[in-house]
């Protein structure tokens, strides 16, 4: 899923200072899960700018609606009847939903709730990591289903590096050595053998490096 | 065992402290309560293990909120007595009322007025 | 084994003579006289001399123009170059940088992460691996190609090295790293410090039972200790590098002002050793900013005079 972390309250105080009539949008999905965007978080933090503007004697009025999705257009519908009501509003969904609101809602101001921070997993309650960077071109086949490009510091295609130490990155003991694992992987596999294959230089193209990506399937448009 | 203890203040019955949501907390302030504080069972004693170490966490979520917009972290606290702990309770509930008139009203209420 | 290129230390190690490179850190500003002043101190008792590529992550001045400093001066420069700060269009123009000033020896390394040094929110390229930069300075030297196809008219003539790390983990699969650099087309290894002389030997072992010994040639590394903080800091601080408990208490068994001293007979005793071992095909002394120790080293571990190879 999709990972996000809440912003600082001051931040987004900052953010809708000028703003009266505000909608806290959530969403039900990736950010729910991550506990960062979802219909609690949203409470939380619109109780919380409510009792800042008390505080500060301003007459806010400060709603909260979680969507089932913010990417979705069907979803962003549901508020079409309504978002005239407001004069701002601060999406806790992901970058993806935050940017979809704007484009649908061309002439409102949006404000970002999260910092939406990497694809990743649950590991346990409160622990959430990485390990997916989208680069679009998957190399799981050959790399143990562990992915280097997400997890490696350096993104070694053919690692580990010199500074592989006790299974820990050498940029902090707390971070796992991802060619650890992947050697450790392919030898639970019985593959080990295959390491000494040369991963050859990456097409980046479908990463980031070749601009905004799109998956087009005229299979399934109508 | 008749003890006193201060009278403005209102007690919530929870089945657990586990029960008490950060939202509860939060507007519980937003409705102009001067401060809030949850008395849970002992750390290790939670009839479902862990209600009352998920209320002191929330207590401290509540209390960085509260901190971040002004309103002061002191103004919320758990607290962690047995069953048997009456004087305790009644202890622990002057020390918390001792602690709000000292810190005065909850801010809120003054803004609200010069909203008003 | 032929010669390739016009490499100096290509030839040393070709006659199969014991090498010796030694290296020098570019200065963190632009005065050209610290590095030429740093080749001073080392020229007659070096094979090649290499110059750093920001290491550890501090910027500093450009391997590339330190490397031509010393061209200049009559020197074999090997130039190191790391794929952390540059892409494959800045990497393989830098190559060709290099050539035309017949630089003719280049290291192939990724570099340290950018959380060392001085820029720690920058962002890190990688756009190739080091084993991918070594199979593209060959493609380009050897096919005349870039790695987009085209034609390269003049192609580098480079002797192409690389860094192994015997100490670092997982121990079991270095022996297999090094093969795949080797597979990549690394024609020289510089190894990383070596304290831990019956671990190199377990690698060097392996090395050889593979023949990866007769295929490339592989330089043991060595920095001689300054001081038992050195040693301590070097144990327990620096990420690959294993400072054996022995080493540490030599040097703290030592009065604090001989403990430089006594690093250097520990350096040159390591260097005795290590030059019966089989497959050890020289060293590669790196005494970091203490220049001045090298002639020293390589005097009294009988490794002086070079051989004229011009």
């Amino acid at each position: 899923m999709i990972v996000a972390d809440r912003k600082p309250v001051e931040e987004i105080i900052e953010q809708i200072k000028d703003h009266d009539n505000i909608l806290i949008l959530g969403c039900n999905e990736c950010v729910t899960v991550c506990e960062a965007g979802g219909k609690k978080e949203v409470g939380v933090l619109a109780s919380a700018l409510r009792m800042h503007a008390m505080k500060a004697g301003r007459d806010v009025k400060i709603d909260e609606v979680t969507l089932e999705r913010q990417c979705d257009h069907e979803y962003l519908e549901e508020i079409r009847d309504r978002i005239d009501q407001y004069d701002a509003v601060v999406s806790l969904a992901c970058g993806v939903g935050v940017q979809f609101m704007a484009e649908k809602y061309h002439d409102m101001p949006i404000y970002p709730g999260v910092n939406t921070t990497f694809l990743g997993a649950t590991e346990k309650r409160g622990l959430w990591t990485e390990r997916c960077q989208a680069c679009g071109s998957c190399i799981l086949a050959r790399t143990g289903g562990i992915c280097p490009v997400a997890r490696c510091a350096k993104r070694l295609l053919n690692g580990p590096c010199g500074g592989s130490s006790k299974g820990s990155c050498e940029i902090n003991r707390e971070v796992d050595c991802a060619w650890q694992l992947i050697i450790d992987r392919l030898k639970a596999l019985g593959k080990l053998d295959e390491y000494e294959e040369i991963c050859p230089i990456k097409d980046w193209s479908t990463d980031r490096a070749g601009g905004p990506r799109k998956v087009v399937r005229e299979d399934v448009q109508l | 065992m008749r003890l006193n203890y201060p009278t403005d203040i209102r007690i919530v019955r929870v089945p657990c402290t586990g029960k008490v949501d950060l939202l509860h907390l939060l507007r519980a302030f937003e409705k102009g309560a001067d401060g809030v504080y949850v008395v849970g069972c002992m750390e290790g004693d939670c009839h479902f293990n862990s209600g009352n170490l998920r209320a002191r966490k929330r207590v401290e979520q509540a209390q960085a909120i509260l901190d971040t917009i002004g309103i002061g972290s002191q103004r919320v606290q758990m607290y962690n007595l047995s069953s048997g702990e009456g004087p305790l309770f009644a202890q622990y509930a002057t020390e918390m009322h001792t602690r709000i008139l000292e810190l005065g009203p909850n801010p809120i209420r003054a803004g609200r007025r010069e909203a008003a | 084994m032929n010669v390739k290129t016009p490499s100096r230390l290509e030839k040393v190690l070709a006659a199969g003579q014991l090498a010796v490179t030694s290296e020098c850190g570019p200065p963190r500003g632009s005065d050209p006289e610290v590095i030429i002043n740093k080749a001073n101190l080392i020229k007659d008792y070096v094979d090649a001399v290499n110059i750093t590529d920001n290491q550890t992550s501090v910027t500093r001045m450009c391997s590339l123009a330190a490397c031509i400093r010393l061209k200049q001066m009559g020197l074999d420069p090997v130039l190191q170059m790391v794929t952390r700060d540059r892409n494959r269009i800045a990497l393989q123009s830098d190559i060709l940088g290099a050539a035309s000033f017949d630089i003719s020896n280049i290291l192939c390394l990724s570099g340290d992460h950018q959380s060392f040094g001085d820029n720690p929110q920058g962002q890190n390229v990688h756009d190739l691996d080091s084993i991918q930069l070594i199979q593209t300075v060959r493609l380009m030297r050897d096919e005349g190609k870039f790695l987009g196809g085209d034609d390269i008219k003049r192609p580098p003539q480079m002797f192409v090295g690389a860094a192994a790390n015997p100490f670092a983990d997982p121990f079991e699969i270095r022996v297999s790293r090094l093969a795949k650099k080797v597979k990549a087309g690394a024609e020289f290894i510089q190894t990383q410090c070596i304290y831990n002389l019956d671990k190199f030997e377990e690698w060097m072992k392996g090395v050889r039972e593979r023949g990866l010994h007769e295929k490339v040639y592989i330089l043991a590394g060595m920095t001689p200790m300054k001081s038992a903080g050195m040693a301590k800091y070097m144990k327990n601080r620096v990420p690959g590098m294993d400072v054996p408990d022995e080493v540490v208490k030599r040097l703290a068994g030592t009065p604090k002002e001989k403990q430089a001293e006594e690093g250097v007979k520990m350096c040159i005793e390591d260097i005795l050793r290590l030059k019966e071992v089989e497959g050890v095909a020289g060293f590669h002394i790196m005494a970091i900013e203490w220049e001045q120790i090298v002639p020293e080293i390589v005097k009294e571990a009988g490794l002086y005079p070079r051989p004229d190879a011009a």
